[in-house]
């Protein structure tokens, strides 16, 4: 938006005060997710720049709180910090655990996401495919859903899965119990992370030119080989994209976990929301900092497989 | 030629003969059976996990059997007389055995806090009873009224008939500030116990007020992005996608420490002298911060519509109606906007649906009067326990919320959601 010509004097004055303006709301986006990054190497435990910090003193900064996540709550803190001093954070370090237990949770979800996901949206892309919008709007609400509203469902639910499940015919007396269960916190987190997988593989599927399908086909390849040889490799970028979506909703999903999990069920945000809501330490800061860095890798990853998506695709200019 | 006319029915079969025309209809009707089948798994397991746990909680916010099924000999009597009717002899019977048995089946608290739902205060008057009614002799009248006389007050057994139907719409009626008088009329409730109504409205309030904030500020870094070279404006949309992949806990600590009393921005405000020490703004456990920390949390949602409906408008509309004259006031009003409509629409309307809904960061930085609905659905889940109440406010939530869905799936279609 270069400044024509012709523009007066008023209008060069508007055109510098509104890239002004733009630069200030990047301001606003950006800088809360970058502040807390030096807070968290704060060598006291307060949330603003001390004065030692401002005048890039060594001794105002400091890896404490990156120490505690990994000897809270019984590690000890003193000892020479050898092999068996990391086992023994392995096993015991509370946030350590719940980074664990996150990953574990995030991977299974996501691969429930994905494979159901990515077959959905191969059939949702067809035109064949009867009441296409109804079927996509339902399986876009668990995204528009208030997330209270899906934590209420499904704390009755699992509270009680027999009820329902036999009311449905689907299962008979032995449905076991799904409340304070991994299973129970996985489907739920898959449910929530499909409608990115859908609305990103429908998206990579809507420039799929279907004919490459019938080719192979032609060709004598049943079905299978068709979509593992022809379109998958295809549509890959997208799926990867649907996924990481997947995985990150699961990982930052704290509503769900709060209502139905067990209280020895500890994950990340589970033990981030408690650490905000009692008492805030430093210690969150440096958990949020590498989450940020997490999602910086993340971002990185979905924008190289958008832009190799789109060269595969024949999109230019990007 | 008369040959040629008739003979095209007979002529137009498949290779084994048959008519072409019920062939492709098989072939479309086999091909309709596979796209389906292909959706099939994922449309049952989220029936089974989503739609119908939501119709569980809908099912809730109507039925509530802890009286019913509790209490069944007075709900007997409840069912045999007229309401109106003064409770007799066989009334009293009724209840004195069944506080009995409730008591001895450690139940008689349930009971008495789905009275108290209706009528506050009773709890205690159901757990005294079913201490004292262990060793009651007929007649009951008189041996209840010497055990507890409040048994004697009409509104108690107006209420007990109310509870009584295990299926009623009170929790409704409660949830829009309404309850049932004695004669089963609908009323509102007392002035100072009216909260539901009006949290609603302050939902729909600062909903409504972040949708304007996101608009307003989406709208210059859009239109910048739209216009810039793909190479730079690539480059600026990673600010724009990072708060996006950033996880919501965090982004909501960073506001946290960024509000506070003693944060950051308090203390540079005082560093520079624009405050004194003593005059920091309280930004946070308020209104301004739920509503600060949501607009930017929700902001790329509106920022990522508006986008894609600008980049394709070709720059030349703007310019040509400069060249006839138009101030760039006009043209801006007259012809840049009205191009980006659907993208105000489809931003808005997500960023409202996602703003009405929204629990952590009220809960978190929001205060006492930064809650919205959903932290009230969340409280009477896990803290006053009426879990059929809970399910009344989500079900009235959750009729909001897909009206707009509704909208916006006519006005946008789903189809057209973009997550980056």
């Amino acid at each position: 938006m270069a400044l024509p010509v012709y523009a007066s004097p008023l209008e060069r004055v508007w055109y510098f005060s509104r890239l002004t303006i733009c630069a200030l709301i990047f301001l606003f986006l950006i800088s809360p997710i970058l502040v807390i990054i030096p807070l968290s190497f704060n060598a006291e435990p307060y949330f603003t720049f001390t004065e030692k910090m401002l005048a890039f003193d060594p001794e105002g900064y400091s890896l404490r709180w990156y120490d505690l996540l990994l000897t809270q709550p019984g590690v000890p803190t003193d000892v020479p910090r050898d092999a068996a001093w990391w086992g023994q954070v392995w096993r015991e370090a509370a946030w350590v655990n719940a980074a664990k237990n996150s990953v574990i949770i995030g991977f299974f979800s996501t691969i429930v996401a994905t494979v159901l996901g990515t077959v959905a949206a191969l059939g949702l892309s067809r035109a064949e495919m009867p009441y296409r919008k109804a079927v996509m709007a339902i399986l876009i609400s668990p995204m528009i859903v208030p997330i209270i509203i899906t934590a209420t469902g499904l704390f009755f639910f699992y509270s009680n899965p027999c009820s329902l499940l036999t009311w449905t015919g689907l299962a008979a007396d032995s449905c076991g119990r799904l409340a304070g269960t991994y299973t129970g916190i996985v489907l739920a987190h898959a449910t929530l992370g499909i409608p990115f997988v859908i609305i990103t593989v429908t998206a990579t599927l809507s420039g799929f030119d279907h004919s490459l399908t019938r080719a192979a086909a032609s060709l004598g390849a049943n079905p299978t080989t068709t979509f593992f040889k022809v379109t998958m490799p295809l549509i890959l970028p997208g799926v990867i994209s649907g996924a990481l979506f997947a995985f990150v909703t699961s990982f930052d999903e704290v509503v769900v976990v709060l209502f139905v999990a067990a209280h020895d069920q500890q994950t990340i945000p589970r033990q981030m929301w408690n650490g905000i809501r009692e008492q805030i330490s430093p210690a969150i800061l440096s958990v949020a900092t590498i989450l940020v860095i997490v999602s910086i890798g993340l971002l990185a990853t979905v924008e190289l497989l958008r832009r190799r998506s789109d060269r595969l695709r024949g999109v230019t200019g990007v | 030629m008369a040959d040629l006319s008739a003979a095209p029915a007979a002529l137009l079969t498949t290779a084994d003969g048959r008519p072409l025309k019920a062939a492709l209809a098989r072939a479309q009707q086999q091909a309709k059976r596979r796209a389906f089948l292909l959706v099939l798994p994922l449309l049952a397991f989220i029936v089974v996990t989503f739609v119908l746990p939501i119709g569980q909680m809908l099912h809730q916010s109507i039925y509530n059997d802890k009286f019913s099924a509790n209490m069944p000999r007075l709900v007997a009597w409840f069912e045999s007389t007229e309401p109106g009717t003064v409770p007799d002899e066989a009334a009293y019977e009724a209840l004195a055995l069944d506080i009995r048995d409730a008591a001895v089946a450690r139940t008689i608290g349930e009971v008495g806090t789905r009275v108290n739902y209706e009528y506050s205060g009773t709890r205690s008057l159901f757990t005294s009873s079913g201490r004292k009614f262990r060793s009651l002799e007929p007649p009951y009248k008189e041996a209840v009224l010497e055990a507890e006389p409040k048994w004697a007050d009409p509104a108690i057994w107006a209420t007990m008939r109310q509870v009584a139907p295990a299926y009623s719409t009170n929790f409704f009626l409660a949830a829009i500030d309404m309850t049932r008088n004695e004669k089963h009329e609908i009323v509102a409730v007392a002035e100072d116990r009216q909260i539901y109504v009006t949290l609603f409205k302050r939902t729909f309030f600062m909903a409504a007020l972040i949708t304007v904030a996101c608009l307003i500020l989406a709208y210059p870094v859009a239109h910048l992005l739209a216009t810039l070279p793909l190479k730079w404006s690539n480059l600026l949309m990673i600010l724009v996608l990072l708060p996006f992949w950033t996880s919501l806990l965090v982004r909501t600590t960073s506001w946290m420490v960024l509000l506070q009393q003693q944060g950051v921005i308090n203390n540079t405000l005082v560093a520079l002298g624009i405050i004194g020490d003593d005059g920091r703004i309280s930004m946070m456990y308020n209104q301004t911060g739920t509503i600060i920390a949501m607009t930017h949390i929700l902001l790329p949602f509106m920022i990522l519509p508006l986008y894609s409906v600008m980049r394709p408008i070709p720059p030349s509309y703007v310019r040509a109606a400069r060249s006839l004259g138009a101030s760039s006031w006009t043209a801006f009003r007259r012809v840049y906007l009205p191009q980006t409509l659907p993208g105000i629409g489809a931003g808005s309307l997500l960023v409202f649906i996602l703003a009405v809904g929204y629990y952590i960061t009220p809960a978190l930085v929001g205060g006492a009067d930064g809650q919205l609905i959903s932290n009230l659905i969340a409280f009477h889940m896990t803290n006053s326990l009426n879990w059929s109440l809970a399910a009344a406010l989500a079900a009235i939530l959750l009729g909001v919320v897909l009206v707009l869905y509704w909208l916006y799936d006519k006005l946008v279609g789903i189809d057209n959601l973009k997550l980056g």
